[in-house]
C-alpha cells in the first residue's frame, strides 16, 4: 500500500470522522471520483450519495447529502451540510422516510412542493440505502 | 441609627436581590452549556471551511468572483457583536470600547467608517452617540439559528460587491471557556490568505509550490457556491461564539453579585443585631433605674 490519507468529515455539527484511510470514493456532483494517496490537488462540490472509503480492506460508507471535498496529496477534507455514518442511521426510521417522501411525492401540489418531495425521497432512499448496505456488513 | 424596623427591610431586599441573581446565575448556566456545546462543535467546520477559502485565494484567480476581490480601500466596515440583554458583567462594555477605539485608528489613518450592528446594547450605545450605523440586528440571541448567519452573511456579502465598504472587521468576545472571553478584532473581507487559521491546514505547504488545481465542476461555479457558504458559515460561528460567551460571562457576573449579596446581608445582619442588644441593654437599664428609684 502506498501509504495512507488522511480523512475528514466535518458538518456544521461536528467533526465526525478524522482517521487515515487507503482509498476515498466521494460522490462528486459530476459523477464519483476516487483518491488515492498522492492526488493531485482538486477541489469538488457533492451531491447527495454515498461516500466510501476503505482502511485495511475493510470498506466503510457514510450518507453526504450536499457539501464539497477538498483533496490535498496528503489529505481529503469533506464537509458535507449533513452526513451520517452508516452505523449511525436507524433503519426503521430510514425506511419510515422513504414511505413518508413516496406519499408527499403522490399526493402532489405546487411545483416547489413536488420538488421538495423528490429530494427529500432522494435523500430517505439513499440513507435507507447506505443502512442496509452497514447491516450486511456487519452480520 | 436606623430603625431595626428598616434594617429588617434591608436585609429582606438584599435576600431577595440574592434570590434574583442566583436564578439567574442557573438560567445562564444552562443556556450556557447549550451554547458551548453548539460553539464547540461548530468550530472545526468553520475553521475547515477558512483554510480551504484562503487556501484558495492564494491560487485561485481573485477576478474569478467578485467576493474574492481585493480593493484598495477606504472605506472600512466594523461589524460590531454585542448582546440584547445586560446584566453579563464587561461584556459588552469591552465590545463597545474596544470598537470605538479601532474605530478612532482608522479615523486617524484617514480611513470612512461605518458600523454595523448585533445585539441591542451595542446598537443603543452607538445610536445614542450618534455614530454613523448602515445596519443593525437586534433580538436575534434568544432563538439564534442558522437562518440569521445566513441573512447577515447575505447582507454583508451584498454590500461589499455593492462596494459600500472595501474592508470588514468584525469585532465580537471569543468564548474561551466558561469563565474567560476574548475581545477579537478579525478581517472577514477580503479574504487573505495568511490568516492564522490558514497556516499549515489544509496543506499550505504544498500549496507554496502551486501548481495546477482541478476543480469540478469548473471554477467560477464553484466559488460561486463556496464563497457565500464561507460568510455564512463565518457569520453563523462569530453568533455562537458571542452567544456562548454572552452567557458565561453572564453566569459569571451573577455568582459574583450573588457572592456579594451574600456578603451585605451578613454585615447588616450583625449589625441589625447590635442594634437590637444594644436596644435591650437600654431598655434593661431603664426598667433597673427605675426600680431603684422606687425604692
Amino acid at each position: 500500500m502506498a501509504g495512507k490519507i488522511l480523512l475528514e468529515v466535518v458538518t456544521p455539527e461536528k467533526l465526525l470522522l478524522s482517521q487515515d484511510v487507503d482509498m476515498v470514493i466521494a460522490p462528486g456532483s459530476e459523477g464519483e471520483f476516487g483518491v488515492l494517496p498522492g492526488h493531485c490537488h482538486f477541489l469538488s462540490t457533492l451531491r447527495i450519495g454515498e461516500l466510501r472509503y476503505q482502511t485495511d480492506d475493510v470498506w466503510r460508507y457514510m450518507s453526504i447529502l450536499w457539501g464539497f471535498a477538498e483533496v490535498t496529496p496528503t489529505k481529503v477534507t469533506v464537509m458535507a451540510e449533513v452526513a451520517e455514518k452508516a452505523e449511525d442511521i436507524d433503519v426503521g426510521r430510514a425506511q419510515q422516510a422513504v414511505e413518508l417522501a413516496e406519499q408527499r411525492l403522490q399526493a402532489g401540489g405546487l411545483p416547489s412542493e413536488v420538488r421538495d418531495a423528490q429530494i427529500s425521497l432522494e435523500k430517505a432512499r439513499l440513507r435507507k440505502k447506505i443502512a442496509d448496505r452497514a447491516r450486511r456488513g456487519h452480520s | 441609627m436606623p430603625s431595626l424596623q428598616s434594617l429588617r427591610r434591608k436585609i429582606a431586599a438584599f435576600k431577595n436581590t440574592q434570590k434574583i441573581t442566583k436564578a439567574m446565575k442557573m438560567v445562564a448556566a444552562a443556556k450556557l452549556k447549550r451554547s458551548q456545546d453548539r460553539i464547540l462543535a461548530a468550530r472545526p467546520y468553520a475553521h475547515k471551511m477558512r483554510g480551504v477559502l484562503s487556501n484558495l485565494s492564494q491560487r485561485a484567480n481573485r477576478s474569478a468572483h467578485p467576493l474574492l476581490q481585493k480593493r484598495e480601500g477606504k472605506k472600512v466596515e466594523v461589524l460590531v457583536v454585542t448582546s440584547d440583554r445586560g446584566l453579563c458583567g464587561g461584556f459588552n462594555g469591552n465590545i463597545v470600547r474596544k470598537s470605538a477605539e479601532f474605530v478612532r485608528q482608522c479615523e486617524m489613518q484617514g480611513l470612512t467608517v461605518n458600523l454595523s450592528i448585533i445585539g441591542r446594547k451595542g446598537r443603543d450605545y452607538f445610536r445614542r452617540r450618534s455614530w454613523p450605523i448602515r445596519q443593525e440586528w437586534a433580538g436575534i440571541f434568544d432563538k439564534l439559528s442558522f437562518e440569521h448567519a445566513v441573512d447577515i452573511g447575505g447582507d454583508l456579502t451584498e454590500h461589499f460587491v455593492k462596494g459600500t465598504f472595501d474592508v470588514l472587521y468584525v469585532v465580537y468576545n471569543e468564548f474561551k471557556s466558561a469563565i474567560q472571553q476574548r475581545v477579537i478584532v478579525e478581517k472577514l473581507f477580503p479574504i487573505d490568505a495568511a490568516t492564522e487559521f490558514g497556516a499549515g491546514q489544509s496543506g499550505m505547504h504544498e500549496s507554496a509550490v502551486g501548481g495546477s488545481y482541478l476543480y469540478e465542476p469548473d471554477e467560477g461555479e464553484l466559488l460561486n457556491v463556496l464563497v457565500p457558504k464561507h460568510f455564512q458559515i463565518q457569520a453563523y460561528r462569530i453568533l455562537l461564539e458571542s452567544a456562548a460567551a454572552e452567557h458565561g460571562a453572564r453566569m459569571a457576573a451573577m455568582d459574583g453579585a450573588t457572592r456579594n449579596a451574600g456578603q451585605l446581608i451578613k454585615k447588616v445582619t450583625l449589625y441589625y443585631n447590635k442594634t437590637r442588644q444594644t436596644a435591650i441593654t437600654k431598655e434593661l437599664m431603664d426598667i433597673v433605674g427605675g426600680a431603684e428609684a422606687l425604692k
